[in-house]
């Protein structure tokens, strides 16, 4: 029961940060806008979003640097790729590159230094009922958040008059601003949107996961993030699958290794990955069949005057 | 991607760096880093002895470094970069940029080339490494010492005979003072992955280990345990500041000798191609004060290190049993012959687990 407790909370605690980058590529997606560089604003984020942490001591101090952080780094990718209309691609690597290098810059001063970690919620009461309790009401209140952002955002796309907007300019902008949407404002609005919680998503990192900071601490979580948004098709009901699919098997993995299985450790490495493709495509296959790619996903777009 | 990126940043960066250096005449000299220079683990330690070389040379020497540069092909680009620039002497400082730096060796004959922990050499490349299983042997006897389970957890990065020495080496001292201890063996696929490393730590912790050792580079295991009120060694470098309780020693590598040693070779027109496998003898890396243990413990643990560090001692003396059974063919006399510890792909007696791909 302890070891099945221990591994569920494990499980939560590793999916977090990839389901937060990763809604918030989603809904960037969803514009139309392909944003490559999620890994460089996650590191941003996980650079300031430890300083404001050790600065302030106060987690929520933070997790909001971490987040202001996440948006001026959205904020430059948006002035070149919406702005002045440059290949998105290349922007976003690019945005990947600089924020490596800018997040060594921040943090080279409390590289090495401690902070306490986010602390688990606890509700009397509830939180001590046996294995739910703890699981339920017991983690970091991220992990709640991230859960909470997901509902927001499916509530958001499919059920609001701007998620159909939205929606709308990603699959088809020229149509959109026919219509008379702003299209390249509300892109801008989505692309924010994904610097936010990228920039959360790396300050999850520091604040909870691993209370310290070190350059090149995300490891390419932000990959994982935008790979999790393809293999999902941009639903974020199946986001949630795949980056909790991702997650157990990654803790899974290390514990089967630990119980000594005798499975080869580089296959054993590879799984999540592996497993995590195999269950979206068939996730996607049974229930649409086809490509559900917004269909402007990536396109410039420059209005006409 | 992420890694060829990173490449890609490094060859930038190393331009802007590279560009207003023209004039001086100084002796230039180059490090390529595999990970950020502020690790706090491997590379960090490379950086504190370029620092200490600088310190030490630094009117007659000037030089540059090149940091998160993945192993493997990549690596070549990178290194030429350096040798574009005007590097004559070049450390290139992880196992996998052995091939590469073999073939820009091969490339570029008049320039010097210097390979951590690998085993090809050419005549203008050398090689340099640490005994690092010494202070492997010396943290089993420790871990034996203090482990109230009977269960060591062992976080590994890659299955490559540097690492499954080390684990043997630790078992070997281990079995010394409990010989039924047991160890969990967990594979990260990664030498630095903070996150993957805390989680590894915790998944030993959780199925019934507890003390930790690792062989990956971040302090993140050092931090769970530390969390979790159990103990744990540290790797590369000094990680007590992420345990101050957790912390029984750590490995600390310590390059700084060496590299001036070489780089005054170089100066004087002296450097050949060497292979250089220093321990505790030769200070090639250090343990970390013993802490958190009790005085006997401690002494114990001294003792060890003085005994290795005359020679009287060596950790892999014969007989050494392999997992099923075998004993292992002498070469070295009373000891494993050198070849065989670098060349070392099975477990010994004892290890209840399977080698990956053996």
């Amino acid at each position: 029961m302890g070891l099945i407790e221990a591994i569920i909370l494990s499980v939560l605690a590793a999916s977090t940060p990839l389901l937060l980058a990763a809604t918030g590529e989603l809904v960037t997606e969803r514009s139309g806008v392909l944003n490559l560089g999620v890994e460089g604003m996650m590191i941003v984020g996980a650079a300031c979003g430890f300083g404001g942490a050790w600065l302030s001591g106060s987690i929520i101090v933070g997790a909001l640097c971490g987040m202001v952080a996440g948006i001026l780094m959205s904020l430059i990718f948006a002035l070149m790729a919406l702005g002045l209309a440059v290949n998105q691609v290349a922007t976003g690597l690019a945005l990947t590159i600089l924020g490596i290098g800018l997040s060594g810059l921040i943090g080279a001063g409390f590289v090495g230094e401690r902070i306490t970690p986010a602390p688990h919620l606890h509700i009397p009461g509830l939180s001590d009922i046996p294995l739910a309790g703890r699981i339920l009401f017991g983690e970091d209140g991220f992990v709640y958040l991230s859960i909470a952002l997901v509902v927001g955002v499916w509530w958001f796309l499919y059920r609001t008059r701007a998620g159909l907007i939205l929606r709308a300019c990603g699959d088809n902008h020229v149509s959109a601003h026919a219509l008379g949407y702003p299209v390249l404002r509300i892109r801008l609005y989505a692309v924010m949107f994904g610097g936010a919680c990228a920039g959360l998503a790396g300050a999850y990192l520091p604040l909870a996961y691993t209370p310290f900071f070190i350059p090149g601490m995300t490891a390419g979580r932000g990959w994982i993030a935008l790979a999790l948004t393809v293999f999902a098709s941009w639903r974020p009901a199946r986001l949630v699958v795949g980056a909790y699919l991702f997650g157990a098997v990654t803790i899974l993995q290390l514990h089967a290794q630990g119980a000594g299985i005798g499975i080869p450790s580089q296959f054993m490495s590879s799984l999540p990955y592996l497993a995590t493709i195999i269950v979206l495509v068939l996730l996607s296959r049974a229930r649409t069949g086809g490509s559900t790619a917004p269909a402007a996903l990536g396109t410039v777009f420059v209005p006409d005057r | 991607m992420k890694r060829t990126l990173f490449a890609a940043a490094a060859i930038l960066l190393a331009g802007c760096i590279n560009s207003g250096a023209w004039a001086a005449d100084k002796l230039k000299v180059g490090f390529i880093y595999l990970g950020p220079v502020g690790d706090l683990g491997w590379t960090y330690q490379h950086e504190l002895a370029r620092q200490a070389l600088v310190k030490e040379l630094g009117d007659k020497i000037e030089t540059t470094f090149l940091e998160n540069v993945p192993e493997g092909p990549d690596a070549e680009r990178a290194i030429e970069q350096l040798v574009r620039a005007g590097n004559k002497l070049i450390f290139t400082t992880s196992f996998g940029y052995m091939d590469p730096t073999l073939k820009v060796a091969k490339k570029y004959p008049n320039v010097h080339f210097e390979h951590c922990s690998g085993y090809k050499r050419d005549k203008n490349m050398s090689t340099y490494s640490a005994r690092w299983y010494q202070g492997r042997y010396i943290q089993g006897l420790i871990a034996a010492k203090m482990s109230k389970a009977g269960v060591l957890g062992y976080i590994g990065s890659f299955p490559i005979p540097e690492v499954v020495s080390g684990i043997n080496a630790t078992m070997l001292g281990a079995q010394t003072i409990n010989p039924n201890i047991k160890v969990k063996i967990i594979w990260v696929n990664s030498w630095f992955d903070p996150g993957k490393e805390a989680d590894a730590a915790k998944a030993l912790l959780d199925q019934g280990a507890d003390m930790i050792m690792q062989h990956t580079d971040s302090p993140a295991a050092m931090q769970v345990s530390s969390e979790r009120g159990k103990l744990a060694f540290g790797q590369d470098s000094e990680m007590i500041k992420f345990g101050p309780k957790a912390q029984l020693t750590s490995i600390l590598d310590t390059w700084a000798p060496y590299y001036i040693e070489r780089v005054k070779a170089e100066l004087a027109g002296t450097w050949k191609s060497e292979d250089t496998w220093g321990g505790l003898e030769s200070k090639m890396f250090e343990m970390a004060p013993y802490t958190n243990m009790p005085d006997d413990v401690k002494k114990m643990a001294e003792d060890t290190q003085a005994a290795i560090a005359s020679g009287k001692l060596h950790p892999f003396k014969c007989p050494v049993v392999t997992q099923d059974g075998k004993d292992v063919e002498c070469k070295g006399g009373d000891h494993l012959e050198d070849t065989q510890i670098l060349g070392m792909n099975f477990y010994v007696k004892g290890i209840d687990d399977k080698l990956p791909g053996k």
